[in-house]
């Protein structure tokens, strides 16, 4: 159930705890790129049903940015790590 | 069969043996000038416009599960036009005209109740914003009323009136508007739109999207292919998947909300009340049961249901605001998917496709809208044009800057 979120810092946590800012599969474009990119990136969204990519920030335990792997239909919860190891994981 | 006291009559008469389905059961034509995915509240109403009122008669609409099996049948039924923004409030309360004829236009009784939606405010700053409301209403030429709290304490004495962080100051009174009977809004508007010559294809799922050179040609579905001059899509919180159908890329998240039905009351609860605190709001159906919901389940979800949590903190905002709910056993919950769209208003326009047509974007708010939206969208497919009351809610707006923003909560779905 996504209503429990394994925080990498913290534990398992109720996702009172977070706030959701949403899909975190796309990076964000550089200041003077295109308005089309940033409208993009802004507004538009895959909005799969099935497995997503999502920012959870943990406000009310570490305060870190976490990237969620989640099914959108049936709520599983398939991996939890910290923003920046995922950054440093694509940047790889 | 068009209903009426001598029809009821005589078919009380001859032991009720005698009434006929609402609508057809028939097998998809090879072929229809229009065909619309989604036989909810917004597509049956758009079918029935498109015939009635523009004189396109060889319509089909297709529903995957069973007619008014979606959100037109998982929701709190509320109608209403207090809306602000000149882009919205002109828009609804063209919806709120067509729900007060809609029984006559239809022969069917919708059961609009007209019983007042007020919604509750608890600091000055939240009077201030509510005074503006009403006057952005009027300014439309939609009453308002501001009830101050002295005067409100005799309308609905039940209400928490000193609570130390939300104490009720006052609210913000629509007195037109109020709920109507979901179910008998879809089944009226399938009726109508069966007896202008509409299929409505039931267990019918659009599997694909067929195109050539560039425009669309036709549907894959489980019952086959069907073929098509124009394509509306009305499909709620599925659009994003039907729209990928055809390569579209839209501004849209689907969230899942709860709404709960309690046991049968006697009557206790006149209004719609909203309650200013949080996103609370609860009325009393004909049968008795109170109706009630609140925010969203705050991430993106196609699952027909919601978790304990969000609930749990539906039922907190309800006792906060009417202590007595405490004693009320809930019978039911349900979840319902919406496509919530980035700005909080509702999308009716073509796309970059010239024979395909979108209706969409309607977030949880989407019954109250149901009749313009139905009208509106009938309009832009049979005239290519969009309706003078929709002209804000194209979709090209969020590239030009123009985002319809009512809740002034910017392009984060889960905060308005």
């Amino acid at each position: 159930m996504a209503s429990l979120i394994t925080c990498p810092h913290c534990g398992v946590r109720p996702k009172e705890e977070f706030a959701i800012r949403g899909d975190a599969s796309r990076g964000r474009p550089e200041p003077m790129d295109s308005d089309e990119a940033w409208h993009d990136y802004v507004y538009v969204r895959a909005n799969p049903r099935g497995r997503t990519l999502e920012h959870w920030h943990h406000i009310a335990g570490c305060r870190r940015f976490l990237v969620v792997e989640r099914d959108t239909e049936t709520h599983e919860v398939y991996s939890v790590v910290d923003a920046a190891e995922f950054a440093r994981r694509a940047a790889r | 069969m068009r209903y009426s006291a001598f029809s009821l009559v005589r078919n009380a008469l001859s032991g009720n043996l005698n009434w006929k389905p609402h609508w057809r059961q028939p097998q998809p034509k090879s072929h229809y000038d229009v065909i619309i995915v989604g036989g909810g509240g917004h597509g049956l109403s758009t079918a029935y416009y498109l015939a009635k009122e523009f004189g396109v008669k060889n319509v089909a609409v297709l529903e995957k599960g069973y007619l008014g099996s979606g959100n037109v049948g998982r929701n709190t039924t509320i109608v209403r036009s207090n809306y602000m923004l000149p882009g919205n409030e002109p828009f609804y309360e063209f919806s709120m005209k067509l729900w007060e004829g809609l029984e006559q236009d239809l022969n069917y009784n919708v059961m609009l109740s007209q019983r007042g939606v007020i919604m509750l405010y608890h600091s000055d700053a939240q009077r201030d914003a509510y005074v503006r409301r009403g006057n952005a209403m009027w300014m439309e030429g939609v009453a308002a009323e501001l009830i101050e709290r002295e005067q409100l304490k005799k309308t609905i004495p039940f209400l928490n009136y000193d609570h130390a962080r939300y104490p009720i100051l006052g609210g913000l009174l629509q007195r037109r508007a109020g709920t109507a009977r979901h179910d008998a809004v879809a089944w009226g508007y399938a009726r109508g739109a069966d007896q202008h010559g509409v299929d409505i294809i039931e267990h019918c799922e659009v599997t694909g999207i067929r195109r050539e050179n560039g425009v669309v040609t036709g549907v894959e579905t489980t019952k086959g292919f069907i073929g098509c001059g124009k394509l509306a899509l009305a499909a709620a919180g599925n659009t994003s998947r039907v729209g990928e159908m055809a390569d579209l890329k839209l501004p849209l998240e689907s969230h899942v909300l709860q709404a709960f039905v309690t046991e049968g009351l006697k009557p206790c609860i006149d209004h719609v009340i909203v309650y200013g605190g949080g996103h609370f709001y609860i009325s009393q159906s004909d049968k008795g049961g109170l109706v009630f919901g609140a925010e969203i389940d705050g991430y993106s979800s196609y699952a027909q249901r919601g978790n304990l949590a969000t609930a749990e903190h539906v039922m907190e905002e309800g006792v906060t605001m009417i202590p007595g709910l405490s004693r009320v056993r809930v019978l039911r919950a349900w979840g319902g998917v919406m496509d919530m769209s980035m700005d909080g208003s509702p999308i009716i326009d073509r796309t970059s496709i010239d024979n395909l047509y979108l209706n969409c974007g309607w977030c949880y708010g989407g019954f109250k809208a149901t009749p313009a939206s139905g009208y509106c969208f009938a309009h832009l497919i049979a005239k290519n044009d969009t309706h003078p009351v929709a002209r804000a809610l194209r979709l090209d707006r969020f590239a030009r800057g123009y985002a319809v923003d009512e809740a002034g909560a910017g392009p984060q779905p889960n905060l308005h």
